[in-house]
């Protein structure tokens, strides 16, 4: 469990306090505009800044604790940091900055071969930092850290400042990461395509303190997002798997607690998981069952709750039976249909409205390669064996 | 070619430069690292004191060497009565006056270099499990080289080039202190002296070009390793 409750108060302009907790696998995202404070997070559980009260405890490793005077030195916390500028080493080649964590580690579980095939680097060994791309960079930077031997993974957009390219490039590796290893991820990201597509559970910030915390689908609804995400991207995150491919029509048909969901085809194998996001303005509703129109996706709910916002705008929610979906109307449409709370209504989705605004689905298809200028490297997902976890008794191996 | 007097002269020159460059770095990397990376009361006081043998008179330098360590001096005293050891006169005085001048811009060059370290990578060593001392010698030194470099050359050249410093503390004395700017010194006012004077011009203009080629062989080389081109 990673359990922090930390307060920082920087100048009149700035204040931070935060208090969350996140689940000891998987990725959980610290979500919101630039200067909400997600970074500073980050820094006070790498040690390099430190909270003027709090504490903040990873597993059993306390890393600090105003109230008892705990303050772990930075080098003892084993946090693997993943920095948006790499940092790595110009006067050391890459596997030199590789192994720069790993020989300082008192364990070793996580291998060298491991990491180098899983992050698709072992053609750079070789070379100086200064002549790789900053896709490479960056790979290589993750597996400087996962060398480390850390507890936990702190990423600090780490693709911010990659083009959409070389974004493409590296998000199958950070899902793979997320996938293969057991591992919290704390991931700081304004990117909500990179959030919805990496986390399974998001702590949104604004101003210095936590909005929402829970898990995607969970806080995606709540009201409080939308300064965060702005209204228009406002929507219902619905956890499915792949149900069915109709290549006849190129749909495909997502199964999910309450009913099932058509949409343009995913390249993705039946069974798999796939998160579909449909965004309020996407939803239309109607008092009775539709029948002769064209929308495809049409399921049945009740009104849950209705909230008027400023301008024309209503923000309804339709109780599924499992899931509350959100449909953004205008508040003319619920007083002609006279809305109330326990209505049945049905609820349209297009399915065309899922597909393309869907971040799970514009992923490259597995398999699929990029153009890449120069050095073209392997941008599909790697043939190598999964990531192992070796036990500590294991000596590392040798290069790869 | 030179004759044994100024053979002395030449290799009491690199020598006391060789040793002046040699004990002035450690301590200059030090004070470097001070001034770039601490803040603390009296900071600038500190700067200043370290620099004070830069914007002085040489002679003054010298002469508040003779003040502190002479025989009757400060610190000179103790350091005859406790260690026997006496500087002025002396080889290692010459070396002590040599250091002392050029120190203010070994620790300039230094300081620059450190400056430019990116502390990001330090803090990056940090997390990856590096203590402080271990950052320091794997990350923060090997990024320095190249004001450490010029900190020795800046160093040699100013500690070959030491006249007015030398002459007060230590006097001219062939063989001990007299080095290549004190033996043109004293050829200038010997008869025949024009000769010696020239042919140890040109030995120093040699030795000065031999260190400029040199400096900029290594630079380029650092800056290789470093990624820099």
């Amino acid at each position: 469990m990673i359990e922090i409750d930390v307060a920082l108060t920087r100048s009149t302009s700035f204040k931070l306090e935060a208090r969350f907790t996140a689940p000891d696998r998987g990725v959980t995202a610290l979500f919101g505009r630039s200067g909400a404070g997600k970074s500073t997070i980050i820094y006070m559980v790498a040690g390099t800044v430190r909270p003027d009260r709090g504490r903040i405890q990873i597993g059993d490793a306390v890393f600090f604790d105003a109230a008892t005077r705990t303050e772990l030195p930075m080098e003892q916390r084993r946090v693997g940091y993943v920095f948006q500028d790499s940092r790595l080493f110009p006067h050391m080649k890459v596997e030199t900055n590789l192994r720069y964590g790993e020989r300082r580690a008192k364990e070793k579980r996580i291998s060298f071969d491991a990491v180098v095939g899983m992050l698709g680097i072992g053609h750079l060994l070789s070379r100086r930092p200064h002549t790789l791309s900053g896709g490479e960079r960056q790979r290589v930077a993750i597996g400087r850290a996962l060398l480390a031997q850390p507890r936990l993974l702190l990423m600090d957009e780490p693709l911010a400042a990659l083009d959409e390219q070389r974004k493409a490039e590296i998000l199958p590796y950070l899902e793979r990461l997320r996938d293969e290893l057991k591992l919290p991820i704390l991931y700081v990201s304004h990117s909500l395509e990179e959030v919805l597509r990496l986390s399974d559970m998001i702590v949104a910030m604004a101003d210095g303190g936590v909005v929402a915390a829970g898990s995607v689908s969970q806080v995606m609804s709540r009201p409080e997002m939308l300064p965060i995400v702005g209204r228009f991207d406002l929507g219902t995150i619905l956890d499915c798997t792949v149900k069915a491919h109709d290549p006849d029509f190129a749909l495909s048909t997502l199964a999910f607690a309450d009913g099932e969901l058509r949409v343009p085809l995913v390249d993705l194998p039946l069974g798999t998981p796939a998160r579909a996001r449909i965004r309020s303005r996407d939803v239309a509703l109607s008092l009775s069952r539709p029948m002769d129109v064209s929308v495809t996706n049409r399921l049945a709910g009740t009104v849950a709750d209705i909230r008027r916002e400023e301008g024309p705008y209503a923000d309804v929610g339709v109780d599924l039976g499992h899931a509350v979906l959100r449909s953004l109307v205008t508040k003319e449409s619920v007083a002609r249909l006279a809305l109330e709370p326990g209505m049945p209504v049905w609820v349209m989705i297009k399915a065309v409205a899922v597909d393309s605004r869907s971040p799970l689905f514009d992923a490259p298809a597995p398999g699929a390669t990029l153009p890449e200028p120069a050095n073209p490297p392997k941008v599909s997902p790697p043939q190598t064996p999964s990531l192992r976890l070796v036990g500590a008794d294991t000596p590392s191996r040798g290069n790869g | 070619m030179l004759t044994p007097e100024e053979w002395t002269a030449v290799r009491l020159s690199l020598q006391v430069a060789f040793w002046a460059t040699v004990w002035s770095l450690p301590p200059g990397i030090l004070v470097a690292f001070i001034l770039s990376r601490l803040h603390f009361p009296g900071r600038g006081l500190f700067d200043g004191l370290i620099h004070l043998p830069l914007v002085l008179p040489r002679v003054v330098v010298g002469y508040l060497l003779l003040l502190l360590l002479g025989a009757r001096g400060t610190f000179g005293f103790y350091l005859n009565e406790w260690f026997g050891i006496r500087l002025i006169f002396s080889t290692a005085g010459a070396t002590v006056a040599a250091a002392v001048v050029s120190f203010p811009l070994t620790v300039n060059a230094i300081r620059l270099s450190l400056d430019a370290v990116d502390k990001g990578l330090e803090t990056a060593a940090r997390t990856l499990g590096a203590s402080r001392l271990d950052v320091f010698f794997s990350i923060t030194l090997p990024l320095m080289l190249p004001g450490i470099l010029s900190g020795t050359l800046i160093s040699l050249a100013s500690a070959l080039g030491e006249f007015g410093a030398t002459i007060t503390f230590v006097s001219n004395v062939e063989g001990v202190t007299r080095t290549i700017p004190l033996a043109i010194y004293s050829a200038t006012s010997m008869p025949d002296g024009d000769d010696i004077a020239l042919r140890l011009t040109i030995v120093s203009i040699v030795l000065a070009l031999g260190a400029l080629l040199l400096a900029e062989f290594a630079d380029r080389r650092i800056r290789v390793v470093l990624g820099r081109i």
